[in-house]
């Protein structure tokens, strides 16, 4: 029987057989729809991802007509992290004409809304700037980030120091004022950035930090939201399953800790988001077709019950995309075209 | 990354109208779908259309929304988004900002 060739999570090759193929997007599907309790790929489904992973040529593509809208979480930090030497609004340039981008992202290296507070009087005319430059839809973003608001790094006794003390009421308490430290940081800089003339916020990589950091971004979207009702949210995911470690945090009447992209979508509607970003972890030593059957399976589940655009997370890590710095593009154009056909995405 | 997204599933931003249906999803909330039926009414051309840069560098140059090539005269930035405003019937928070600095 013929191989094809593809890749694991950590990207490096692997031969699998058709029926290997086959069974490993069966059971990458049906682990989804078991933890997240959601209904695993059909036939039809699975069959065209098969035909996806068969394909010899070594890029792929959605068909015409289904293209979707990409946007760029720390847009502008991407060039420094490869050191390339030029400015944030040449980045944005960049972006703009040189690499078709449909939305535009302004970050500081230091991509966390903490650090962002006493320099968003440098961060501010730099988007105005920027503004007056370019045409597409330019988002600030920042992550929430509340490891930041814990000892050695911040003001609150560490829960990571806490909890195997066994002092579980003390680490619930830090959790607590970390949240309001938090909320008033990222409701300063959004309003800030807003104020000057930014399309949208996009709060990436939330919940990082577990359930206590999930609450923190959905209130300050929230107050956000009733403060400049025209603003758009993007809120991207750190991944399916938001951690407890809190344990005990609610919003809207739901446990934060355990919850899955489609529930996780529920509350970001509630709070006034304005595009969704599913997040699905790779498992490295699974295979790209698990993998991608997983994250698919997940994501179908956010965009069937949907009311906002959703657009999945698909760099490094996510979505089907590869564990390592440099995605090959046979790996990555399948997790492209898999995610937005199957799936149905509204952008990535 | 960027690049291999955007020729895999990218609707290709100022290069076709990637970035006037992102607009409808970020002042709207619009899905995919409707979004590009909407760009695409208010363009008067097909919803296939609007991933193709040939016919959408024509239109983007008659409309003088702002293309990927440095045209002498031709809108580039703030004055693009003052037609896209226009144009698609929305509100853009920079263009609206840019009315109050200068009194327009």
């Amino acid at each position: 029987m013929g191989k094809y060739v593809t890749r694991m999570g950590d990207g490096f090759k692997v031969e699998l057989t058709e029926s290997e193929i086959n069974r490993d997007i069966e059971e990458g599907s049906q682990e989804a729809a078991k933890n997240g309790q959601i209904a695993p790929l059909n036939q039809d489904e699975s069959l065209y991802l098969l035909e996806i992973f068969k394909c010899p040529d070594r890029s792929v593509g959605v068909e015409r007509g289904k293209e979707v809208v990409l946007s760029y979480d720390s847009g502008t930090t991407k060039f420094k992290r490869v050191n390339v030497s030029v400015s944030k609004i040449q980045s944005l340039q960049i972006y703009e004409r040189m690499l078709g981008a449909d939305t535009l992202e302004l970050a500081h290296i230091d991509y966390s809304f903490k650090p962002v507070k006493p320099i968003v009087v440098f961060e501010q005319p730099i988007l105005e700037q920027a503004l007056l430059m370019t045409i597409p839809p330019l988002f600030y973003g920042a992550m929430p980030n509340l490891g930041l608001y814990s000892q050695p790094d911040g003001p609150c006794p560490n829960p990571g120091d806490l909890l195997p003390k066994g002092k579980i009421a003390e680490a619930r308490a830090s959790y607590e004022e970390q949240i309001e430290h938090a909320i008033k940081d990222m409701v300063y800089v959004g309003t800030r950035m807003y104020e000057a003339g930014a399309d949208g916020i996009n709060f990436d990589t939330t919940a990082a930090a577990g359930d206590a950091e999930f609450l923190a971004t959905l209130q300050a979207i929230k107050i956000l939201k009733t403060k400049y009702p025209e603003i758009c949210i993007q809120m991207g995911m750190a991944a399916e399953f938001v951690l407890g470690m809190h344990g005990e945090l609610y919003y809207e009447n739901v446990r934060l800790a355990g919850l899955y992209p489609h529930k996780q979508l529920e509350l970001a509607e509630k709070a006034g988001v304005t595009i969704f970003g599913p997040t699905t972890n790779i498992v490295t030593n699974r295979s790209l077709p698990w993998n991608v059957a997983r994250a698919v399976t997940f994501t179908k589940a956010c965009t069937e019950m949907a009311r906002i655009p959703v657009h999945a997370c698909m760099g490094m890590g996510v979505g089907g995309v590869p564990l390592t710095l440099s995605p090959p593009v046979d790996a990555l154009s399948r997790a492209s075209k898999a995610m937005v056909e199957i799936s149905r995405l509204d952008g990535l | 990354m960027a690049v291999a997204h955007g020729i895999a599933s990218g609707i290709g931003g100022i290069r076709a109208a990637g970035d006037l249906v992102a607009r409808m999803q970020v002042s709207r909330g619009m899905r995919i779908k409707e979004a590009k039926e909407y760009v695409a009414g208010c363009l008067r051309i097909s919803v296939e259309d609007i991933a193709d840069p040939v016919v959408m560098s024509e239109l983007r140059e008659d409309l003088d929304i702002g293309r990927v090539n440095a045209v002498p005269g031709a809108a580039k930035g703030i004055d693009a988004k003052f037609r896209i405003a226009e144009l698609l019937d929305i509100k853009i928070n920079c263009v609206n900002k840019f009315r109050e600095r200068t009194g327009l």
